[in-house]
């Protein structure tokens, strides 16, 4: 009969659960969610793509003249699994994941984070 | 009479090792249950040959989803034992810590799911509501509810510091309350006793001979735990009791579970007060001598083992998962026989393979050619009828 005394109880409290869109329960502290990358910070050694389990991270070169340093990590989060592994394995701490969840889309381009391009580029 | 064949399966969504059963039917007792293993071949072993390793304690994280915890500190246990190298001693209590909590909402989930099946819906809301409080200490400690990523290969990623531990003091004396009040509905509610004692009944022997794992064989009074006769993680330092009990029903294991929680509360909370300081993590070679090791760790749901070979490289040569899943099944066809069909959903449950196992049921009358099927919800509801039309049959 106890389950009948706990269901009473519960008759009176507010229901746990979230009304989402209009209530948010804050991320934890650590948690993963968009990545972010410091684009000035990067040295563009390409540890982050050569760990990655997904896939999600390709080379690019935005300054060919100063070949292997010229690289910028392109991040596809639409294969990303948020391990958090390149934020592990970059050496200078270019990488973060933020707090920013809702990533849902119809537009599957807007998840690819291109690096920019370098200030003063002759490029167009 | 005539022997009826109900096939069962193969299309089980939320089980990580589809399944399909056949069985033979006497009226509406199974007389005998043919398993069919291999439905979603996913190749996760082909696949990790052809990564790295660091890519690949990632790729064993996501092969069950539930028990995440015991598939990476398997996997990189057994790669550390290649390299050779041993994890700081903070590291590995944080293993154990986050392992346990795995297990605490891994049982806390299977004990819902089990009350679901037996129509209890009410106990299920409630142990499901209780179960977030332990993922929103593991989404502090890890920063997810599930796929936590925390098992690196030389240690663990994250810390554990005063805020976190404190407010997991906090969360498991309330998850003790009330794992405590859910022991005590399971043993005296007559809808649970109804459906659970004597159903499903796996004979010590039968658990010995057909090499039942976790708790599906300690239900049946046999003492077998990798976590008390082969240590890992700080084990060797944190005092437990295996727990037993030997009344071999549905009945028995659901009791072993639910003190596995206390147990594993009591467990961190020893493994809060004891962790020493010091560092989380050593730095390790990306290539990994050759050689062959084997791990062994005591998942919720039973003794996992990787196999792991390198033969000298980034990538390792051959990886080899044996899931506690799979070394229960022929115990769980042991169950079935002479049980009810009605009792099916419960009996399945009963070793944990997940949830959702009954979905696209076929019966086939083979007396009258008759063939239909079933989905898992009318199954349900099915041998909730069957219950409530033989009101007090088997209560005593």
């Amino acid at each position: 009969m106890s389950v009948i005394k706990e269901l009473l109880k519960n008759l009176f409290t507010k229901p746990i659960t979230l009304k989402y869109p209009q209530e948010r329960k804050p991320p934890a502290e650590r948690f993963r969610g968009r990545v972010y990358v410091d684009y000035d910070k990067c040295i563009g050694c390409g540890l982050c793509a050569r760990d990655c389990p997904a896939s999600a991270i390709e080379m690019v070169v935005i300054e060919p003249e100063k070949g292997i340093r010229g690289r910028r990590p392109l991040i596809d989060l639409s294969r990303c699994i948020f391990c958090g592994q390149c934020e592990l394995s970059c050496p200078r701490k270019a990488i973060k994941f933020i707090h920013e969840y809702e990533l849902a889309t119809s537009d599957k381009k807007s998840l690819l984070l291109i690096p920019p391009k370098p200030k003063g580029s002759q490029k167009p | 009479m005539s022997l009826f064949e109900i096939p069962l399966g193969p299309q089980h969504p939320a089980l990580k090792e589809p399944i399909r059963f056949i069985f033979k039917l006497d009226g509406e007792i199974v007389v005998g249950a043919e398993p069919r293993l291999g439905y979603v071949h996913r190749g996760v072993e082909k696949l990790a040959e052809t990564r790295t390793f660091i890519q690949d304690v990632y790729l064993a994280e996501r092969i069950c989803g539930i028990c995440s915890a015991a598939h990476t500190t398997c996997f990189v246990q057994a790669v550390e034992e290649l390299l050779g190298i041993e994890p700081p001693p903070r590291a590995k209590y944080i293993r154990l810590i986050v392992f346990e909590l795995n297990r605490i909402q891994s049982h806390l989930l299977w004990l819902g799911i089990l009350a679901y099946e037996m129509g209890f819906d009410t106990l299920f809301m409630y142990i499901w509501r209780d179960r977030e409080r332990v993922l929103d200490v593991l989404e502090m400690i890890t920063g997810n509810r599930v796929l936590y990523a925390i098992n690196q290969i030389g240690g663990v990623r994250h810390d554990i510091d005063d805020k976190i531990a404190a407010y997991m003091r906090k969360a498991l004396s309330y998850l003790r309350e009330r794992t405590k009040y859910y022991k005590g509905i399971v043993e005296r509610d007559p809808t649970i006793n109804a459906r659970a004692v004597e159903v499903g009944i796996l004979k010590k022997r039968d658990a010995i001979a057909l090499c039942a794992v976790g708790p599906t064989t300690r239900g049946s009074g046999v003492k077998f735990d990798i976590r008390a006769d082969d240590p890992y993680a700080a084990l060797d330092e944190v005092p437990f009791n295996v727990v037993v009990y030997d009344t071999e029903d549905v009945m028995a294991r659901t009791l072993v579970r639910i003190d596995e929680i206390l147990e594993s509360i009591s467990m961190i909370e020893y493994a809060l007060d004891h962790m020493p300081s010091g560092d989380i993590r050593v730095r390790v070679p990306r290539v990994v001598p050759a050689g062959e090791a084997v791990s062994r760790v005591e998942a919720p749901r039973g003794e996992l083992v990787y196999y792991v070979r390198s033969a000298g490289g980034e990538k390792p040569e051959r990886v080899k998962v044996r899931t506690p899943t799979l070394a229960n099944i022929p115990a769980l066809c042991k169950m079935l026989e002479g049980a009810y069909v009605a009792d099916i959903p419960v009996i399945v449950a009963s070793i944990d393979p997940c949830l959702a196992c009954m979905d696209r049921a076929i019966f086939v009358d083979v007396s009258k050619e008759k063939v239909w099927v079933w989905s898992e919800r009318e199954l349900r509801r099915y041998s909730l009828r069957w219950y409530r039309s033989r009101e007090g049959v088997r209560r005593r």
